[in-house]
């Protein structure tokens, strides 16, 4: 192994951007027939230096030798000439095609008409080979993402790429979905393909990796063997200090904040997203929602928040049933909201930090007074969230779509949190953040916990639910299938309830809200 | 019943649709693209004065005929370079190019042929006769004695249609139309495809406007277009982005159109028929059609977007 010539091999590789010196001396070794897992904290070069070897980027210095040839990579196409392919996070596919045409779109081979059979039975003869599921015929709008990211794979298959570059992965994927991407991975390393993980999930990383190069600030942290290293060791590496340990819990839970009964509600696509879901949260409490995306946990949250219409059922909020409430009232009764997509739903990209830090409070005082907006009251009050939530840089002018999404995430915690509310709504806090401002996250919602707030807490990471949840609710097809102590909570039992296996947990499914 | 559906009716229903699915079309292409082109009435336009002004020059209908649809092609092509090479807001530059085309046919019109007309000796677009159907009840009437331009139309549909579902650049102008960046990545050349697609609607749209001088009045006159183009876009929405839709929702209009002019004059039930309101019912639908009320109909996700590939 030592030996052999590394199939990827980068060295010294500098990267600025302006101010920012996003990569500093940096070094990657490959070996052929690896996973090779590249972690680090966002903003840690990884992606940079993925996007250098797939000729997105230009280095300022280094080289890159692959299979011991010097490199020379101008753009995608000298990286898919040299057998270099990249599943990017954001997918690139085209909604209203088939999968076939997906796959093979820019080299459909075979002549100016679009022979639809022989392309389908190429891509099922691929499929077949890697160990890959999808069905050739349908469209992409129709498959959920996990079938998606395997067409992205297919994609870079068929062009015959030796080398994988995964850009995170498993953002988007439900827990099953994930340890199909893994099962692939394998298979892709039997055929001997070489794939580079980009992550910042240590659970990924231990699960699948041969090897690991931690990055931090632009810089080599670490280079590990998966085997002989521990995630403490890499998140120590990836973070440069020692990890918080999550507060031990304190105090007991206070009065019913929120309690919603027989909540029926339809989804956006006509059928019913709730069916009849009950529900209650005290003060000082942490109601972990856990399931796989799409079963309804975000349009409990919108019922709540009454950004939908609820067909029948009962919300009470502090004992006043918001269920007919618009979000203005609600919020009025004490609601704070942390929406699953910040960037759509959260913030308001080309507003600045101050401006929104007091959106739905702009007609108030003082940051109104008779209809007008105090620039002044607005700016103080930017200035004094930003330090208090360390939103970086404590700017309250900047542009809020400049900030990393950590720093954005900040903002929404700063305009929801700042208020005391009695009851939050946090749906997927954390996700694509990685370790330092999740972990941020979680210590202001464990603050808010201490303080007697009501949380329920949405999260498709098990890991988070587990560690925050005083009990932990599993929601499955629009219903509520058990809610559990934290301390029965394995995670064997959680994942057969989020498949919808009521019967592994017997007596308990019929448990009944506080 | 014939004011309903006689012969009459049925060839001027043809004749009134025409225009607009040529304008329809050209806007299928572009839109699969990605690219909103209103300007497709301003082609039409000069289509319609180049094609009387170049028959009037060269006494040759080929030659009209060229000469129209490259002047469609030269005003679509500064769209696409508003809109494709310098982003610019796509509504913005076709009105712009929409109220030049009026200014500079109306001017010209003017000083050319202000005093006389235009010509009436210039050649025309010939009509097809089908003498087979002669004796064929409202068939033969309806569809007899019809413009080249016509037949040529039905051709274009079916070619488009063809084009776009059954070939490899179909797939990739809609993939271009759908989701530009996927298709840079994949190494489609997404503002070549663009360019190509706007320029075609272009000829597509002059081509109907070379329809309306050259084959049904016979010579030009101010904005005689007179809002089909815009039309054309409504038909491409009803018929949802789809050559033979367009088809389809540009014989409905066309027909509304007829019979409001058929229907002039009737009464039912001792009341004169509103036409004027029979008129509307085409624009209704389209609203409804873009409410989502009639059937289902989406645009390509990234139609009127300006794409800018990831430049560093």
């Amino acid at each position: 192994m030592a030996l052999e010539t590394p199939i990827v091999e980068m060295r010294g590789i500098s990267k600025r951007f302006g101010e920012l010196q996003a990569l500093a001396d940096v070094d990657l070794t490959v070996h052929r027939g690896d996973i090779h897992a590249l972690v680090g904290e966002n903003g840690a070069g990884k992606t940079t230096l993925m996007n250098i070897l797939y000729g997105l980027y230009r280095a300022d210095a280094g080289t890159t030798r692959i299979r011991g040839n010097e490199a020379r990579i101008a753009g995608p196409r000298d990286a898919i000439h040299l057998g270099i392919g990249m599943i990017h996070q954001h997918f690139m596919l085209v909604p209203p095609l088939t999968v076939a045409e997906n796959v093979v779109l820019g080299d459909e081979r075979g002549g100016p008409l679009l022979d639809r059979r022989g392309i389908e039975a190429r891509v099922s003869e691929l499929e077949a080979r890697f160990g890959i599921r999808a069905d050739p015929s349908a469209k992409i709008e129709d498959v959920p993402f996990g079938v998606q990211q395997r067409v992205e794979i297919l994609k870079v298959l068929y062009r015959g790429s030796e080398i994988l570059i995964f850009d995170e992965p498993t953002a988007v994927l439900t827990p099953q979905e994930v340890d199909d991407l893994f099962q692939i991975v394998r298979t892709l390393r039997g055929e001997g393909k070489t794939v580079i993980l980009i992550t910042h999930k240590l659970r990924e990383v231990m699960a699948v990796s041969d090897h690991v190069t931690v990055l931090r600030e632009g810089r080599n942290a670490a280079q590990l063997v998966t085997t002989r290293t521990t995630p403490a060791q890499i998140a120590v590496a990836m973070v440069g200090r020692e990890l918080r340990e999550i507060a031990a819990r304190s105090g007991t839970p206070g009065d019913v904040v929120l309690e919603v009964s027989g909540l029926t509600a339809p989804s956006d696509r006509g059928g019913p997203a709730l069916k009849g879901i009950d529900l209650g949260v005290r003060a000082g409490e942490i109601v972990g929602l856990a399931g796989v995306g799409g079963n309804g946990q975000s349009e409990l949250a919108q019922c709540i928040l009454g950004l939908r219409d609820a067909s029948a059922g009962v919300i009470r909020v502090g004992g006043v049933d918001v269920a007919h409430d618009d979000p203005h009232r609600t919020r009025r009764r004490g609601v704070a909201y942390v929406p699953e997509d910040r960037r759509v739903e959260g913030l308001v990209l080309p507003f600045s930090v101050a401006e929104n830090f007091i959106l739905g409070k702009q007609d108030r005082a003082p940051y109104a007074r008779r209809g007008i907006l105090r620039a002044d009251a607005i700016r103080r009050e930017g200035a004094r969230l930003a330090t208090e939530f360390d939103v970086r840089p404590a700017d309250p002018d900047i542009e809020v779509g400049s900030l990393s999404g950590g720093n954005q995430q900040k903002v929404v915690l700063g305009r929801e949190l700042s208020e005391s509310p009695k009851l939050i709504v946090a749906n997927q806090p954390t996700r694509g953040l990685d370790i330092a401002a999740t972990e941020y996250v979680h210590e202001r919602l464990l603050d808010q916990r201490s303080r007697g707030c009501a949380i329920l807490l949405i999260s498709s990471e098990l890991d988070e639910i587990r560690d925050l949840s005083d009990r932990i609710a599993v929601m499955f097809e629009g219903r509520i299938l058990a809610v559990l102590p934290a301390s029965e909570a394995t995670e064997d039992r959680l994942g057969l309830l989020m498949a919808g296996h009521v019967e592994a947990v017997g007596e308990r499914s019929g448990t009944s809200p506080a | 019943m014939d004011v309903l559906i006689g012969a009459g009716v049925l060839a001027a229903t043809i004749r009134l649709a025409t225009p607009v699915a040529l304008a329809a079309l050209g806007g299928v292409v572009t839109e699969r693209s990605g690219v909103v082109n209103i300007a497709l009435e301003g082609c039409m336009l000069v289509g319609a004065f180049f094609g009387v002004f170049a028959a009037d020059r060269t006494g040759s209908l080929p030659a009209a005929i060229a000469a129209a649809v490259v002047a469609g092609i030269l005003l679509a092509a500064v769209h696409a370079l508003a809109a494709i090479t310098f982003r610019a807001d796509q509504i913005v530059s076709g009105m712009a190019l929409n109220i030049l085309a009026l200014g500079l046919t109306s001017y010209l019109d003017y000083q050319l042929y202000s005093t006389t007309g235009t010509p009436s000796t210039i050649p025309l677009v010939p009509n097809v006769h089908l003498g087979f159907l002669e004796n064929a009840p409202v068939l033969g009437g309806a569809i007899g004695d019809q413009s080249a331009i016509v037949w040529a139309t039905l051709a274009i549909v079916v070619l488009l249609q063809l084009f776009l579902f059954r070939t490899v650049p179909g797939l990739r102008l809609r993939s271009v139309g759908e989701h530009p960046r996927a298709a840079d990545t994949l190494g489609i050349d997404v503002r070549r495809t663009r360019y190509w697609a706007v320029l075609a609607s272009g000829a597509l749209a002059a081509l109907g406007g070379v329809y309306l001088s050259l084959s049904v009045a016979g010579s030009f006159s101010d904005n005689m277009t007179n809002g089909r183009g815009f039309i054309g876009l409504a038909a491409m929405i009803f018929g949802r982005w789809t050559p033979v839709g367009a088809l389809g929702a540009a014989l409905v209009f066309g027909y509304g159109d007829a019979l409001s002019v058929s229907l002039q004059g009737v009464k039912v039930a001792g009341v004169e028929f509103p036409v004027q309101l029979l008129s509307t019912i085409p624009y209704l639908l389209t609203v409804l059609a873009v409410a989502g009320f009639v059937g289902r109909s989406r645009m390509p996700a990234a139609d009127g977007q300006p794409y800018e590939s990831e430049g560093h």
